[in-house]
């Protein structure tokens, strides 16, 4: 590619482009007098553009190809069987099955950001030992995983700490709490609030404080309560940043694997849709229909952010 | 209580003076009860699962066996065999030494990886920007977690299965949340700056490297801490990439506990307050950038 060309081709590119300033303009034009400029942002881009494709794109388009294919993982050889994995999904029940334990994430993501609203709005109004509770709501989602794994697995034993404390409140008995068909998926979404309630009310608390606080006291001079200023300020201020999390929280209850699969590796009623993915691919050597739950898995995602894009205004536009 | 800074603080300190006029007293009372209640219960909630771990891991199995209950107080308040045992039988110092090596290489590629990125995205424009922003955008939609069946056969090919470059490489490859913070920050910078040194006949490197890279400080602390706490925490990655008994990582050594601890509370116990401890640690001395960090990595 000669300078020239090079140049004739940017020009019109450079002015194209909507967040271009005048006086980048100007020296871009000065600038793309010397060939090599062209190539300069695309040094910066290989490597992250290398790893871009290796580790995502790579993955991803291998993923679609495996999906109408029978492969197992090891053979050397595959055949193609066309949406025979996709109609096994979609047919065989107890592959679909595992989307009901979803429902139990989801139930608990709703508890989780109406529980994170409260206490942002208790701890933005003037609160004694305020710091002190905000670090302890908090911190449970700075937690790794597998401690939290064990620190529930020992806490819902059998006669073990919640049972107790249960006792103490008048509900005796010893309960299966992670073995209990009925009661496993109650006891791992409660893990789950009890991990991510920390994040939701740190974010929620950042976009109170946000809120100029002439507003509040324009509000007080109308002699609005604090009732009034929750549902009529601090709501509104916040629906952007709701709408994001209840959409975060839908793609994350699809997507539910860690605590599962270290508290009781997925067994029974536990099981999650990933969780059956990756049992599929590693255990039953099963690469291709794992990779048609993937690719199923992904669409689902997608839709869901395509809704976000679609319900929750856009703030910026991303460059 | 002490004047705290933030508009807001203060003007609900007037709501609570105000209110009595506006309000019967008993009912604002019973509302600041049940709020202090409201806090106490959470942070009950909060803190009992670990509390009780914390008193198992102080126990000596006799007192386990005895039965005395989780919420029993151990005998003796500084028996710290069970650490012991779990530091050295779970190979916790090779453990912590690999999650270290990883965190250190990981983040100070991400923080070059992700700046680089967003300096050229930012600050040139060229052929094919659109369908590169796009690439990016695409992949972060991606949860990471679906695609690992395929991840693997790449990291396998690539020879990487089973040594820590498999978990770097993966952590850098994946990690676009960076890229978005450097993004959002390398625009704040004004253009005239860079500007600048270009007519003094700096090189683009020269700029990246001597006035972009310093300018984003604020930016690569938050990108470090929100990276930080994502590596010391995955589970999964390692646990697929380096099965190895030599290769483990803070949280697969963790969860070998499983196996040869059995049911050995005590022991499983020591061995998640150790994990905790580091994490309780930065949290205290950090917590502002903490706070701040995930604010911003979450609304990318």
């Amino acid at each position: 590619m000669t300078p020239t060309s090079s140049s004739l081709r940017r020009v019109p590119a450079g002015a194209a482009a909507p967040q271009d300033t005048p006086p980048a303009r100007r020296s871009r034009r000065k600038a793309s007098s010397r060939g090599r400029q062209a190539l300069t942002p695309w040094l910066f881009l290989l490597v992250p553009l290398a790893f871009l494709v290796t580790f995502s794109y790579v993955p991803i388009i291998n993923m679609i190809v495996y999906s109408f294919t029978d492969w197992d993982g090891v053979s050397p050889d595959y055949s193609f069987t066309g949406v025979e994995n996709y109609v096994e999904i979609f047919t065989r029940p107890e592959l679909f099955k595992v989307f009901i334990a979803s429902l139990y994430y989801l139930a608990a993501a709703v508890l989780q950001i109406v529980l994170a609203l409260y206490f942002a709005t208790v701890l933005s109004f003037n609160t004694r030992f305020r710091n002190l509770f905000k670090g302890i709501l908090f911190f449970p989602y700075l937690i790794n995983g597998v401690a939290i794994g064990f620190v529930f697995l020992y806490f819902f034993q059998e006669g073990g700490t919640f049972d107790t404390v249960l006792g103490l409140f008048g509900i005796g008995g010893e309960h299966l709490w992670l073995g209990d068909p009925d009661l496993v998926n109650f006891s791992l979404a409660g893990v789950s609030v009890w991990r991510f309630l920390g994040l939701n009310f740190v974010l929620f608390l950042g976009g109170i404080q946000s809120i100029a606080p002439e507003l509040y006291e324009a509000a007080e001079l109308d002699g609005a309560g604090r009732w009034q200023q929750f549902r009529f300020i601090i709501v509104p201020s916040l629906r952007p940043l709701i709408g994001l999390t209840a959409i975060l929280a839908v793609s994350g209850c699809l997507s539910v694997f860690e605590i599962p699969y270290i508290m009781t590796g997925g067994a029974g009623a536990s099981e999650t849709f990933v969780i059956q993915t990756v049992k599929l691919a590693f255990r039953f050597n099963k690469t291709g229909l794992a990779s048609a739950a993937a690719v199923v898995l992904l669409i689902i995602i997608l839709l869901v952010a395509w809704l976000q894009r679609r319900l929750v205004p856009e703030e910026r536009a991303v460059a | 209580m002490a004047a705290g800074p933030g508009g807001i603080r203060g003007a609900g300190g007037k709501g609570r003076r105000a209110r009595p006029v506006a309000r019967a007293g008993w009912q604002a009372r019973l509302a600041t009860v049940l709020k202090y209640l409201s806090l106490v219960a959470a942070s009950v909630v909060v803190l009992l699962p670990l509390g009780v771990v914390l008193l198992t891991s102080l126990k000596t199995s006799d007192e386990l066996a005895r039965g005395g209950g989780p919420l029993s107080m151990p005998d003796d308040w500084l028996n710290f065999a069970n650490y012991v045992t779990a530091f050295e039988k779970g190979q916790m110092a090779e453990a912590a030494f690999n999650t270290f090596v990883i965190l250190i290489v990981s983040i100070t590629g991400t923080v070059f990886i992700g700046s680089a990125a967003a300096y050229a995205i930012d600050r040139f424009s060229f052929r094919f920007k659109k369908l590169v922003v796009a690439l990016f955008l695409f992949a972060t939609l991606v949860p990471s977690i679906t695609t690992q069946v395929t991840t693997f056969q790449v990291v396998n090919q690539l020879g990487l299965f089973n040594t820590r470059l498999a978990p770097i490489m993966l952590y850098l490859g994946t990690d676009i949340v960076a890229i978005y913070i450097f993004l959002q920050f390398i625009r704040s910078i004004p253009v005239s700056v860079d500007e600048a040194a270009r007519m003094d006949g700096a090189s683009a490197l020269t700029v990246y490297w001597k006035i972009i890279l310093p300018l984003l400080k604020p930016a690569i602390a938050t990108v470090v801490i929100v990276k930080g706490i994502a590596v010391y925490n995955d589970f999964y990655i390692p646990f697929l990439y380096m099965p190895d008994q030599d290769l483990g990582t803070v949280s697969t050594s963790l969860f070998r506990f499983k196996g040869p601890f059995g049911a050995h509370w005590e022991n499983i116990s020591a061995g998640t307050i150790l994990v905790i401890v580091p994490t309780l640690a930065i949290f205290l001395m950090l917590q502002r950038f903490i706070y701040n960090g995930l604010t911003q990595g979450a609304a990318k």
